[in-house]
């Protein structure tokens, strides 16, 4: 199997953007399968340790979406809709509903680098830099200490 | 706390100038005299520049007016890299579990196909 290169982030300081890029051993009709059929969806979306339940999901031009994470007692509920949904390109509102008036225009790229390997380009505007902070902020309380637990509890062991 | 310190930070280096001058002192501390030469501005220009810079945390003044000494300080931008590679990490361990169902998904298709293989021949 071909040595994949970790996920990589910058944030753009002129404008409140966050860009991910991260290789995978899949084409691009199967990182978009990934990403638009619930079943599967369901299964990576995590964060690790916490049930993901979808309320909706239709991963369509004008479709919508809403998937809810429980943590203990406490549901996180997040929900967008579909503004494009083609063979490489995703683009996507994202609100988290802990914080309502936020929201994000998330845009996906599937490059597909040949040899059954495709360069996932992940784009995520919010409305402004404070937005963009409580972002930051918001992915970091959903369970995600559990997350780096289970990471590095798997780094440890060597198994990444 | 770390909340409220990253919105300013962001703000700050969202102005050229500014990721300019914190370019300049990450080779060494310098007097804002020294930091306002190379532009075509005046002192209290660079100097209102360097009051957003210090309100942000990112710099730290010592001294009276344009003599005064300009210190970056390097903790402010480790906050923002942790907070980023907190972020980053995050993203990584999603899409470790996405590899994952990729890889499952290669051997239900490679199943499949097999069969209609079969099936077909």
């Amino acid at each position: 199997m071909t040595q994949l290169h970790e996920a990589t982030i910058t944030a753009d300081p002129k404008v409140p953007i966050i860009r991910i890029e991260r290789d995978f051993n899949a084409t691009p009709a199967q990182l978009l399968r990934a990403h638009t059929d619930p079943d599967l969806f369901v299964q990576w979306i995590g964060p690790n340790g916490l049930d993901t339940r979808i309320d909706y999901f239709d991963a369509r031009t004008g479709g919508s979406f809403r998937f809810v994470q429980r943590h203990g007692d406490h549901e996180f509920g997040f929900h967008g809709s579909f503004h494009e949904v083609s063979a490489d390109r995703i683009v996507q509102t994202f609100t988290f509903e802990g914080q309502p008036d936020g929201v994000a225009l998330e845009t996906l790229w599937f490059e597909d680098l040949g040899d059954g390997r495709t360069r996932l380009h992940s784009q995520s505007l919010t409305d402004s830099f404070e937005g963009r902070d409580a972002w930051l902020r918001s992915g970091m309380e959903v369970g995600v200490n559990e997350g780096y637990a289970k990471l590095d509890a798997l780094v440890a062991a060597g198994a990444v | 706390m770390a909340a409220d310190l990253l919105s300013p930070v962001f703000a700050a280096l969202a102005d050229p100038t500014r990721r300019d001058l914190v370019a300049r002192l990450s080779l060494g501390d310098a007097s804002v005299g020294e930091l306002a030469k190379p532009y075509d501005v005046s002192v209290q220009a660079v100097s209102k520049h360097l009051k957003v810079l210090e309100q942000a945390g990112l710099v730290t003044r010592t001294g009276p007016g344009h003599r005064s000494q300009v210190h970056l300080r390097i903790e402010t931008f480790d906050l923002v890299t942790d907070w980023l590679e907190r972020y980053r990490r995050q993203a990584e361990a999603r899409y470790r579990r996405l590899d994952a169902v990729l890889a499952a998904m290669d051997d239900a298709e490679t199943a499949s196909s097999q069969s209609t293989e079969e099936r077909t021949s």
